[in-house]
């Protein structure tokens, strides 16, 4: 297959499937008990320089409290997969956490409107960037966790969006057509969000998947959230309801309202007053400061935080919001 | 007749795209309330797709998010990206809705930057999101944007996600999927679709109150015109009824 044009963007990772088998090979495959706390699993896997990636759907099952632990421990110059980044890159851009970013979608809130902050951040020269599509980023995680270097894809092909991408253009050697290749992306650090695990890491994800199961694979480390343990007996009673497997696992930490202010499906719905005051915060770079401080710098962990915003009474009618139980009771 | 605002005029226009047992990948805003219309209009069989990988849910109210719980609600399946992105490369949706800061003469849309430094942007948008990969896979892309000078360029400074590229058989040699393309531009004082050689922009239907006149002169390039231009029909009492009362109760959309 010969290249028929490439991308001028830098590639930011190794996509060598023979890299990543050296590391797996020497990675623990015992199922042992790997619950600590999210304090503890930031430090221990989450380093200065590496490159991060994060699950979810930027504010749908996004592990936002590990966001936060990230930015409060203050990690610096990692690499990170701009993915469907909503809200997780809007605090990690508070923290200046990253200086070089994969981009499929980053700043925005989708509907509600741009981050002033990571807007600030991404216009100020500090961020190194390669331009990608989600589905990009979804091909390349999955290249990664199929174990090889690329796969084809028919996406992005004829735009600027693949002039700025790390990405080649090659026919193929069955039918003449042009193919764009996804590098797969192997990220040093992942965390997702989940419902339930065990103490080993067996993870199960409720509703949609988004990228998470490819991530999973693809990862060097892994740190799952979750919403709640439960027993290894449980997840054995039905394995077909578990997402991720033990072994791709090295930390689990319980934390409750993982996502929040994010929306965790059949948990609780999005708190948007709250996501609001973000991007009204924002505005201004001093009034920002003081947010951060009380709402990252100044809590000892993501129950301090949620404590500031309502504490049980909000998660609840988060809750009943999530069940629509609002609606029925409006329409009542 | 009843009286309108320009959101629900675009919103009527794009829903009677969408025939009945479609199938459309959206986002949220006024594409997801156009295919909510269709729904509770005309075509009660429209499947909706969302890129997170909701798949035909029986949508309660307007989604804040392409993957929020909305989007999966009732829903057939609750999938991923990788599995929609890949239905729509197989060539099993027919439509998307798209958006973006500007837009030229053949669709091709900028959701990236505005100024020619790419690592020091003047401005710096979303990026691509998944819509080059709806653009690139799904069969008809639609528009629906307003009518404004700074929106519909002669040039775009960047090409996020691909129209017709550079026009005439550009698109089909770049290799992107055959036969799918930019198919209609939805704006407040009319509609355009693509003249099928050249694969410019032309106008085929005007708003009530507006000119040929009115659009061109809201916008940077110059626009063809359809053999035969229609009057738009404007939005009849039971769309608005059901757009007003049942898609969009609390003016998320209707109400910008």
């Amino acid at each position: 297959m010969d290249v028929i044009e490439e991308g001028v963007g830098r590639l930011l990772t190794d996509p060598d499937p023979d890299n990543a088998r050296e590391f797996f090979r020497k990675k623990s495959r015992k199922m042992v008990d790997k619950v600590m706390s999210l304090k503890d699993a930031i430090e221990k896997f989450v380093h200065d320089g590496e490159y991060l990636a994060i699950g979810g759907f930027g504010a749908i099952r996004t592990p936002i409290a590990a966001c936060h632990e990230i930015v409060r421990q203050g990690r610096k110059n990692m690499g990170f997969a701009g993915h469907t980044s909503t809200h997780d890159f809007e605090v990690l851009s508070a923290g200046e956490v990253f200086n070089r970013v994969d981009i499929a979608y980053i700043i925005g809130l989708e509907a509600r409107g741009l981050s002033p902050c990571a807007r600030r951040y991404m216009e100020s020269g500090k961020v190194e960037i390669t331009e990608w599509t989600n589905y990009s980023l979804a091909a390349r995680l999955k290249a990664a966790a199929m174990g090889v270097p690329f796969v084809p894809t028919r996406n992005v092909l004829g735009t600027d969006t693949f002039h700025y991408s790390a990405g080649k253009v090659v026919e193929c050697p069955f039918t003449g057509k042009k193919l764009m290749l996804q590098p797969a992306l192997y990220p040093d650090i992942s965390v997702i969000h989940v419902h339930e695990a065990d103490i080993y890491g067996n993870a199960r994800i409720k509703g949609i998947t988004i990228s998470d199961l490819d991530l999973a694979r693809a990862s060097k480390r892994l740190i799952i959230t979750t919403e709640r343990l439960i027993s290894n007996e449980e997840i054995r009673r039905d394995p077909s309801l578990t997402s991720i497997p033990f072994y791709l696992v090295d930390a689990v930490c319980e934390v409750r309202y993982g996502a929040y202010p994010g929306n965790m499906p059949y948990e609780y719905f999005s708190d948007e007053e709250h996501l609001q005051e973000w991007l009204k915060a924002e505005r201004d770079p001093e009034v920002f400061k003081e947010f951060l401080k009380r709402n990252i710098y100044d809590c000892k962990n993501h129950a301090e935080y949620i404590e500031l915003h309502g504490g049980i009474e909000k998660m609840n009618e988060l809750r009943a919001k999530e069940f629509l139980i609002h609606k029925e009771a409006n329409n009542g | 007749m009843a009286d309108y605002n320009v959101m629900e005029m675009m919103i009527t226009v794009a829903a009677r795209e969408l025939e009945d047992g479609a199938t459309v990948g959206v986002g949220t805003g006024a594409p997801c309330a156009a295919a909510m219309l269709a729904q509770k209009t005309g075509s009660p069989n429209l499947v909706i797709m969302f890129e997170a990988g909701g798949v035909s849910p029986l949508l309660p109210e307007m989604p804040i998010s392409v993957g929020d719980s909305r989007t999966f609600y009732k829903a057939v399946m609750a999938s991923g990206m990788c599995d929609i992105m890949e239905t729509c490369c197989r060539g099993f949706v027919d439509y998307t809705f798209l958006g973006g800061a500007q837009i030229d003469m053949y669709g091709n849309l900028n959701s990236t930057r505005i100024g020619p430094d790419h690592q020091k942007p003047k401005v710096r948008f979303p990026g691509s999101g998944g819509a080059n990969d709806f653009a690139s896979f799904c069969w008809r892309m639609m528009v629906i944007t307003p009518q404004d000078k700074r929106r519909f360029v002669e040039k775009v400074d960047f090409i996020t996600t691909p129209g017709w590229l550079e026009g005439g058989d550009s698109r089909a040699k770049s290799g992107l999927p055959l036969g799918a393309g930019p198919y209609k531009i939805i704006t407040n004082m009319g509609v355009m679709d693509f003249e099928p050689e050249s694969k410019r922009m032309r106008v085929i239907s005007i708003n009530p109150g507006y000119s040929f006149k009115d659009i061109q002169d809201n916008c940077g390039f110059e626009l063809l015109k359809a053999p035969k231009i229609v009057e738009t029909r404007p939005p009849t009492d039971d769309e608005l009824r059901i757009l007003r009362e049942e898609v969009d109760p609390y003016r998320y959309i209707i109400g910008r």
